[in-house]
């Protein structure tokens, strides 16, 4: 049997699924009931300074994008950093802690930018017994127009400063959040490892609007007619997020940095993805907000199950194992040739991958075939784009499959090379040119 | 006295009155807002859709679902009406396990065809509701053209010629319009008048005349319509029924299907509707199963279908079929009448003879079978009666008993088009008749239009 047993740095959790700061993890009250479903730890919703609380709208503060059947895709919000009182967030923590000492329990902290906002906080949360801190570097609305949040995460001074004062006020773990709104997620996580963080979590939420009132020319959601940008989370940010923490795990300057993944996670598959790729442990908010707690069930149960499948015993075996092979461009193998395959016993003739494919792309796929309706690859014309696979409804029934060396490509009318040859050496780069000269 | 079911002979009042509502009400009931959408979000949008080829009229079905799908349902029923107009009726009366639905992607994936026709019924609804008119007639063309029948297919044509700007006069034999749709359909198929707030919706563009109560051959012959319009259109429908050729049949409590379904649907009252305790109905097409469902739910004890051949000879659909089961029907086959038994001139039982296929023959075998019956429905079949058209001049030719038409609906009599069920190779269906109305009008108005 698989172990799930987490350790991300020296924090441990029974499993490598934690709830991300946010509404879940607003009050003790969700939180237990968070620990009862199985959740391995939480990081409790960004806690700010002592002193009248921030205040939240009291309209909408969600807007979504929906799939077919009204699945939840992506979700935005405007909420800001928890709206009640430092003392009463404090008091719950450590009684939290005290009865789920299993747990993780990691605290977020968003205060001002000035030295003594941090120094006078930290105290405070070691008291608690909390496992360690998250700094809020991330949340892209409301915060952040007064200096906070992704404010601080946008410039990788201020990053350093304060990850360096924390490191020097608290004996806590500290793991620094990252906000996604920035043009090289390497950045900010690079300062980070200078002030001396613990370890980077990423992604917070991307700056979106998710729709438009199309009576009230409102940007949604809409607050007395006027909207305000959100942050974005949800399936629909995860391939955004797996590429930044991708960026980070193989950035030779931050390469072996913990990173706690976020962003869309939503079964074991992502988890186990985002852990591939380099994450030590998993943050989920929007699958829990939309489906309750109960989903973590089959996250632990998928993970452990394909674990033990592939004979993965512990959650080390597994984490990074994908890292080298994310590279650039310029690195792939030119040489690899793959062509679409249907399976005609899989197909129920919807006709899609030949639409996408004679109107977007190669003409690569008929839709008749003596008379039939039949659709099929023409290997000639097939470049291996994967469009076809995409737009299949049916799971498995287009499959690239990779042509042998020595096979002849039908559309290049040339055996394929079992070399490998990338763009950096290959004819047309016209930087090739000027290096072999 | 045994009341209700177990009343003797033909009756009325054999159920209470929530019974008769319950009984009759929607067979297929509309989707409402948010089960459209479900069903809507099912669609693959396919490509060159499998469902759009087996839909007679040819209806864009990806079109006018992802229509729905994106909150635009009046959209959504422009797309259904441009190449049905009487697409509200086709929803609800297609067989389309045996069209659209049959060859949906997710039927031959999943065995759970997308609802085409209850969407369609929901987006036609919508703009029916709202009684949106989405063609305006063009300019006046001072043409006049005669439509015999105010059916499917006469109502199309109607339509499609007032769209073009010519001026319509429909002539009908019935007291109201509508044809199959208003004195033909299961009562449950079509609820609440839908079938005359149809004609309303089709006759709104304007330019269509339609005249009750004038039946051809009796008040006005065919030699008279070539006379004062510019063109005429044939969609009579088939008024004959066939006979069984079975001895006795002319006892009392032996009636046409069709006749009895038609009382059925112009009833106010449904209670007041006599049908017997045990019924027999002869056949194995669509009237069949609609007299023998109708007599069951309008309270009969036992109703049996009996039809000369195989299940899978049957042109009643397998959903109609199971339609009649699920109701208590009994459908027994291979059977062929030979004799009604008759008592004081009312039938009391019938006699069939056990059938067989000797290679592509069918004939009886000689075993027997008597059923008690009160009441005997005959529907083994329509036919079109000639009589009305060819009384006057010049005759108009048939193929197979019915009117020959070539590819745009044109008889062999000049300035003559025909389409519907009065046409040789029709389908018998509301939507092919309504198909053949539409592009007979558009070649009448070619021909129009023309020089």
């Amino acid at each position: 049997m698989a172990d799930l047993r987490n350790n991300f740095v020296g924090i441990k959790s029974p499993n490598p699924f934690w709830l991300a700061s946010a509404p879940p993890t607003d009050k003790a009250y969700n939180v237990v009931r968070a620990f009862k479903a199985g959740w391995g730890g939480v990081v409790w919703k960004t806690l700010g300074e002592e002193g009248p609380p921030v205040v939240n709208v009291n309209g909408p503060r969600y807007g979504a994008i929906w799939g077919a059947d009204r699945r939840l895709l992506g979700l935005n919000n405007i909420e800001l950093i928890t709206d009640r009182d430092l003392q009463t967030n404090l008091r719950e923590m450590k009684q939290v802690k005290m009865d789920w000492p299993d747990r993780a329990l990691i605290a977020s902290i968003m205060v001002p930018c000035e030295e003594e906002s941090w120094k006078a906080i930290l105290p405070l949360v070691e008291e608690t017994g909390a496992d360690g801190i998250e700094l809020n570097f991330g949340c892209p609305h409301g915060m952040s127009e007064r200096g906070m949040g992704a404010a601080v995460g946008q410039v990788p001074e201020y990053i350093e400063m304060v990850v360096r004062w924390c490191k020097q006020y608290t004996r806590m773990p500290v793991i620094t959040k990252l906000t996604p709104n920035i043009t090289d997620i390497r950045k900010p996580a690079r300062a980070a490892h200078a002030g001396g963080t613990d370890a980077v979590s990423l992604i917070n939420t991307i700056n979106s609007i998710t729709g438009v009132d199309l009576d009230n020319f409102a940007p949604m959601p809409t607050i007395d007619g006027k909207g305000s940008h959100g942050g974005y989370c949800g399936p629909a940010v995860k391939p955004i997020a797996m590429n930044m923490v991708a960026e980070i795990a193989r950035d030779p300057e931050t390469h072996g940095l913990p990173i706690s993944g976020i962003g869309g996670i939503t079964t074991w598959r992502d988890a186990a993805e985002f852990m591939a790729l380099g994450a030590g442990n998993v943050q989920v908010c929007t699958a829990a907000m939309t489906y309750g707690f109960k989903i973590v069930q089959e996250m632990i149960a998928g993970l452990e199950n394909w674990m033990d499948e592939k004979g993965h015993r512990s959650l080390d075996d597994i984490i990074g194992r994908a890292t080298p092979n994310v590279t650039d461009w310029q690195y792939l193998n030119l040489n690899y040739v793959a062509k679409a395959h249907i399976d005609q016993d899989a197909c129920i003739k919807c006709g899609r991958c030949h639409i996408a494919c004679e109107d977007t792309s190669h003409q690569a796929i008929t839709n008749m075939v003596d008379g039939v309706r039949h659709f099929e690859v023409i290997e000639a014309e097939c470049v291996g784009c994967n469009l076809c696979v995409n737009v299949c409804p049916v799971d498995n029934c287009i499959t690239m499959e990779p042509l042998a060396a020595g096979a002849m490509d039908q559309r290049t009318g040339k055996p394929v090379s079992p070399i490998y040859a990338n763009w950096t050496t290959h004819p047309n780069n016209p930087m090739a040119k000027v290096a072999a000269e | 006295m045994p009341e209700g079911q177990f009343k003797a002979g033909i009756a009325g009042g054999r159920l209470s009155p929530d019974q008769y509502a319950e009984n009759f009400s929607d067979l297929h009931p509309p989707l409402d807002h948010h089960e459209a959408l479900v069903e809507s979000d099912r669609c693959y949008f396919c490509y060159d859709a499998p469902c759009m080829n087996a839909c007679p009229t040819s209806i864009d079905i990806p079109l006018f679902i992802r229509q729905i799908s994106t909150g635009n349902p009046i959209g959504s029923a422009k797309t259904i009406f441009d190449q049905n107009i009487l697409g509200g009726m086709c929803a609800r009366v297609c067989p389309t396990e045996t069209l659209c639905e049959e060859v949906c992607v997710r039927e031959v994936a999943e065995g759970k065809p997308v609802q085409i026709g209850r969407l369609q019924r929901y987006a036609t609804d919508v703009a029916m509701a709202e009684n949106r008119q989405f063609y305006p007639r063009a300019t006046p063309t001072g043409k006049t053209v005669a439509v015999v029948g105010a059916g499917p297919a006469g109502l199309a044509a109607a339509h499609r010629l007032a769209r073009h700007g010519h001026d319509v006069t429909i002539l009908e034999a019935r007291p109201k319009a509508g044809g199959l749709n208003e004195y033909g359909i299961a009562a449950y198929k079509s609820v609440d008048n839908f079938a005359q707030a149809e004609v309303d919706y089709v006759t709104a563009i304007g330019g269509i005349d339609i005249q009750n109560g004038k039946a051809l051959g009796r008040d006005y012959q065919l030699s008279d319509l070539i006379r004062n319009y510019d063109a005429v259109f044939l969609g009579m429908g088939l008024g004959g029924v066939n006979a069984l050729r079975a001895e006795g049949e002319d006892a009392g409590g032996v009636t046409n299907a069709v006749e009895f379904i038609s009382e059925l649907r112009q009833a106010s009252d449904l209670s007041g509707l006599p049908v017997g305790r045990r019924v027999v109905v002869i056949g194995g097409g669509m009237t069949a199963i609609d007299a023998a469902v109708q007599s069951k739910l309008l309270g009969a004890e036992e109703v049996t279908v009996c039809y000369r051949r195989g299940q899978e000879h049957m042109n009643a659909s397998e959903f109609e079929q199971d339609l009649a089961a699920a109701n208590g029907v009994s459908i027994r086959h291979w059977l062929q009448p030979t004799r009604v038994l008759a008592e004081g001139g009312k039938v009391s039982g019938i006699e069939l003879e056990y059938t067989a296929l000797q290679g592509d023959k069918l004939a009886g075998t000689g075993e027997t079978l008597t059923l008690v019956a009160d009441q005997v429905f005959k529907a083994i079949g329509q036919s079109f009666v000639p009589a009305a058209l060819n009384g006057s001049g010049a005759s108009i030719d048939l193929q197979a008993g019915r009117i020959k038409v070539d590819s745009e609906g044109r008889t062999s009599l000049a300035k003559v088009w025909a389409g519907g069920d009065c046409i040789f190779g029709g389908e018998d269906l509301t939507v092919s008749a309504v198909a053949q109305g539409r592009d007979a009008a558009e070649s009448i108005n070619r021909s129009l239009t023309q020089g």
